[in-house]
This record gives C-alpha cells, sequence and structure tokens, in this order.
C-alpha cells in the first residue's frame, strides 16, 4: 500500500523531460599541448572566427585566457598580411 | 644580442620571376650584410589576397626567417617601406615556442619535399597534424 501511494506522488510526464546534458567546454590548445598559435595558416585560424571573420568569445569556443589572447594576436596578423579578412559575409 | 625573427612580404603581382628573385636576394641580401643570418626562407608564391591592397587582388608571399640584432628590424621596415614594390609586409619576433615552432614546421616541409610521389597520403596527413598541434 505505502509503495503504491509513493508512486502516486510522483509527478508523471507524458514525455520524459529532456535534461539537458552540456558537453564540458575544454580548451583545445591545452588539451594538444599546443605553445604557439601560428598566424600563417589561416584555415586553423577559422576555427575561431564566426561567419563574418569577427574573433569568436571565449565563452563559446571555450579556449582558456592565456590562449585566447595568442590567438587574437595570430588572428590581427594573419588580417594585416590578407590572409584573413577584417570584414566579410559568409566565410567559411 | 641576437634574436630570432620572421618577416613575410607581400610583393606587386605586376613583377616578372626574375624581379621577384631579384626582390628576394636584396632582402636576403640586405640581411646578411648587417650581420644577420637567414634560417630560413619560404616562398608561398602567387596567392590571392583576403581584401585588395592598392587596388591589386592578389600579390607574391614571402617567408623569411632571420637571426639578427633587434636594431636591425627597424632598418629592415625602412627598406620595405622605400621598396615600391613591397605591398605589406609583417616582421614578428619569435620566442622559445616559435622557434620550437618554426623547426618543426621547416623540417615537416623538407620531410613532404624530399618524400616521393608514393607516400603521398602519410605525408599529407602528417602535414595536417602539426598544424593542429601546434
Amino acid at each position: 500500500m505505502a509503495q503504491t501511494n509513493e508512486q502516486n506522488r510522483e509527478i508523471r510526464y507524458l514525455n520524459p523531460p529532456t535534461v539537458e546534458v552540456r558537453k564540458k567546454k575544454y580548451c583545445r590548445f591545452k588539451k594538444a599541448g599546443i605553445k604557439y598559435v601560428d598566424y600563417k595558416d589561416p584555415e586553423f585560424l577559422k576555427k575561431f572566427l564566426n561567419e563574418q571573420g569577427k574573433i569568436l568569445p571565449r565563452r563559446i569556443t571555450g579556449t582558456s585566457l592565456k590562449f585566447q589572447r595568442k590567438v587574437a594576436q595570430a588572428v590581427k596578423r594573419a588580417r594585416s598580411l590578407a590572409l584573413l579578412p577584417y570584414v566579410t559575409d559568409l566565410l567559411k | 644580442m641576437v634574436k630570432q625573427y620572421e618577416t613575410v612580404f607581400i610583393a606587386t603581382p605586376v613583377l616578372s620571376d626574375v624581379q621577384m628573385k631579384e626582390a628576394v636576394a636584396k632582402y636576403t641580401g640586405f640581411i646578411k650584410e648587417n650581420g644577420g643570418e637567414v634560417v630560413y626562407e619560404e616562398d608561398w608564391g602567387l596567392k590571392p589576397m583576403a581584401y585588395p591592397i592598392q587596388h591589386k587582388t592578389s600579390g607574391f608571399y614571402y617567408l623569411i626567417q632571420f637571426k639578427a640584432d633587434p636594431t636591425f628590424v627597424a632598418q629592415l621596415e625602412t627598406q620595405y617601406h622605400r621598396d615600391e614594390r613591397i605591398i605589406r609586409f609583417l616582421t614578428v619576433a619569435l620566442d622559445k615556442h616559435a622557434v620550437a615552432y618554426a623547426e618543426r614546421r621547416r623540417n615537416n616541409k623538407q620531410a613532404k619535399a624530399a618524400a616521393p610521389a608514393v607516400e603521398e597520403q602519410p605525408a599529407a596527413e602528417e602535414e595536417v597534424k602539426p598544424a593542429e598541434a601546434e
């Protein structure tokens, strides 16, 4: 008897409630042991840009502060050498 | 004191091959004359640029890694400024990680150049990995 009461007390959903399991972000540089961000490799740097060629924030890429600074520096160098555009649409 | 530097310049696409070689020789010569040491050179060839510079949409890219005195960099950049063939340049000091990276990159390129076409597949893989790993 006690058991059935407890079961009734639980809230029943028609669809099982979706529990969002967020993947933990990580710094890809720390994980891969990268120590130098190369400005000569625009294809790699494109991973840190949005479609307009803007640098993505850390909260999206998960990059650590140390490497975010290096990424930003590298992107800016690549831009000045016309390896990456300053402004664009539909990059990638 | 000697530091390692890396300079990339973009020359106008109107140059012929001979003129381009001449320009490169001028700068490598200039580095050597002033007590520098050219560590590595790399010709990227004619590349399209991401945006037009001086109404030009492509340019000859050339990379030189060299060791020199810090005071020399200003001299080199003055030369660049005076040269009408050079439309853009960038000189960067390399720290210890950058030097290690540059060495690995150099060895990779050489290994790739030395490897025959039969080993195309593994060589291509190796080429991609370091870009990711470093």
